[in-house]
């Protein structure tokens, strides 16, 4: 352990390598093995205060400080993008605290820490890829005893998360779960996807790199271990479907990421632009356009000027 | 004919203690499928108690409760694995709350609640399930634009027969019921003992009905357990036991209702 902690000359001289100390990482990661060995299955661990408030990404912090080491590459996003206020925060604490090299591009990152998005580009059997979860029980919205739910995973009974799909379709005349669409895992355990949409879910499904979610204020962990199956429930007449969009991304023309709509007036002007930052600014690079795209500045800084 | 002479449940000796105090005492008894039983008794004679141990809710100091399953023939229900117990609570069996809040979903539809119990046991097919559950409301009497209503939108007796239409939808052979009618007034209360006596007969369903209140127990049962201090201590055919009451207490009980 002498080796991971920090130089005196680093900055951060009194915190231990990646804030944790080296006893509460140990924790974390028999945690993570046990998910990982029951792929979806909620493994309790003594989620520890961090220095920044709930609801942040405390779970993922979490799961990203046991996992990291000094050679890694983080990258972190925060509804798909890498400048937002959450992702610069976290890209910097561990800039910081475990001086590892930070990246917004998703093919260099080996540890990505997301919270509501998959990046659009595949990811690869050496990457790892960590979800900041709010509620990681799918049973929540019907039944509230904790105690209940857990003996509803053991036995799997799970007819009540297709009581909360058919409440949709009854009410909506579809499935309006967008978000935290729950998915069977491995054929086992239903688990909550958490906040992340529906559009991510099938690349949930046999995905190359290893999969962790950690809930810091319930202090669950759980995990997919590479080329899970991972499906997301639904109802025969009512298959499970994915968002689309009439419009492109409006700055790089892609048909297939997932949108964002940007309010440009009062006038009802919007725009589509794709979640994405670092897939939207690649496609750019590349030379694709979209109709709102009037080659300003490549980057994450030309969304904001497209809106102006 | 053997269904009719192999009985669906054993109950033999049970008894529950809580700590020194007793809750009820070798109890047994037979119960064949279609028959309707009805438990008598004042508060704290035991009903409530027996009714739980019965139904699996809760675990009997001593006794066993031995019931005919569809495909494992006769179980003793406290021997099976949860697993295996939960199934057939949800499917061979069904239980009436007295206070329907305690047996409805109260935030989900009337639709959904009928359908959870299909879906608990693999339904997956939203346009059958919703037919279902539509038919199961036309036959407890509510009216099919009510599907898609909360059950907190429904008068107390529509709140009962929801209940009861949710937990027959899965064919159950083995009703408990815990005073079904109580907090109901009287107009209403007739109409879902109208109701409950056709179920009953249609379905030939073999229920466990607890009461104090001996004209739903005449209307209803079959046969009658009349129980004090945790102990039967009558039992025999309904108009038998009502009309010619042998224990001093059942005596007591059956001269304290108004006669007509």
């Amino acid at each position: 352990m002498e080796q991971l902690a920090n130089n005196p000359a680093d900055g951060a001289t009194a915190y231990n390598f990646a804030y944790l100390d080296e006893q509460t990482k140990r924790m974390i990661r028999r945690a993570l093995l046990k998910a990982v060995a029951i792929p979806g299955y909620q493994v309790p661990f003594a989620g520890r205060e961090m220095p920044m408030p709930y609801g942040w990404g405390t779970g993922g912090v979490q799961v990203t400080a046991a996992v990291i080491g000094p050679n890694d590459t983080l990258k972190v996003i925060d509804q798909g993008a890498d400048d937002t206020t959450n992702a610069v925060s976290i890209r910097q604490f561990f800039a910081k605290t475990a001086n590892v090299a930070t990246t917004e591009k998703t093919a260099e990152a080996s540890i990505i820490q997301t919270r509501h998005r998959i990046p659009e580009k595949e990811l690869r059997e050496d990457q790892v890829l960590v979800y900041q979860v709010p509620i990681p029980e799918p049973l929540r919205f019907l039944e509230p005893r904790e105690t209940e739910t857990r003996k509803m995973h053991a036995l799997e009974e799970y007819g009540l998360m297709h009581v909360k799909l058919y409440e949709d379709i009854a009410r909506h005349g579809h499935i309006a779960t967008t978000y935290a669409y729950p998915v069977m895992v491995d054929d086992r355990y239903v688990m909550d996807p958490s906040p992340t949409p529906k559009f991510d879910n099938p690349k949930m499904n046999n995905m190359a790199a290893l999969q962790l979610f950690g809930a810091g204020r319930e202090k669950r962990i759980y995990a997919l271990p590479p080329y899970t199956k991972v499906k997301s429930l639904d109802f025969e007449d009512h298959p499970f479907e994915v968002q689309t969009w009439k419009d492109e991304c409006g700055m790089c023309g892609a048909h297939d990421s997932y949108l964002d709509e940007v309010i440009l007036d009062d006038q009802g002007n919007r725009m589509f632009v794709c979640s994405d930052t670092d897939y939207c600014a690649e496609r750019q690079e590349a030379g694709h356009r979209g109709p709102q795209h009037h080659d300003q500045p490549l980057g994450n800084a030309s969304r904001e000027k497209a809106a102006e | 004919m053997t269904q009719m002479t192999d009985p669906l449940l054993r109950v033999n000796n049970l008894t529950m203690m809580y700590g020194d105090r007793v809750g009820c005492k070798d109890v047994s008894f037979e119960l064949r499928p279609g028959e309707v039983l009805g438990i008598v008794g004042e508060s704290g004679s035991g009903k409530s108690t027996l009714l739980r141990s019965i139904s699996a809710q809760q675990e009997p100091t001593k006794g066993t409760v031995e019931y005919h399953t569809r495909i494992d023939g006769v179980r003793d229900v406290y021997q099976m694995s949860e697993a295996q117990r939960r199934l057939l609570m949800r499917t061979d069996w069904a239980f009436v709350h007295q206070n329907p809040r305690d047996g409805l979903r109260m935030n989900v539809s009337a639709g959904a609640n009928i359908g959870e119990r299909l879906m608990a046991i693999g339904d997956r097919h939203y346009a059958n399930i919703r037919s279902n559950a539509d038919s199961w409301l036309g036959k407890v009497e509510i009216a099919s634009e009510r599907l898609d209503d909360l059950p907190s939108t429904f008068s107390g007796g529509m709140q009962q027969r929801l209940q009861i239409a949710r937990n027959l939808v899965t064919s159950p052979r083995l009703v408990f019921m815990d005073e079904p009618t109580g907090g109901l007034d009287v107009s209403v209360q007739a109409r879902l003992l109208d109701l409950l006596r056709g179920l009953v007969h249609d379905l030939n369903l073999a229920v466990i009905i607890v009461t104090h209140d001996l004209a739903v127990a005449r209307l209803l049962s079959h046969r009658l357990m009349v129980m004090q201090q945790g102990k039967v201590i009558e039992h025999g055919l309904t108009d038998q036991v009502l009309d010619d009451p042998q224990h001093p207490y059942t005596q007591l009980l059956v001269s304290s209702i108004l006669q007509n």
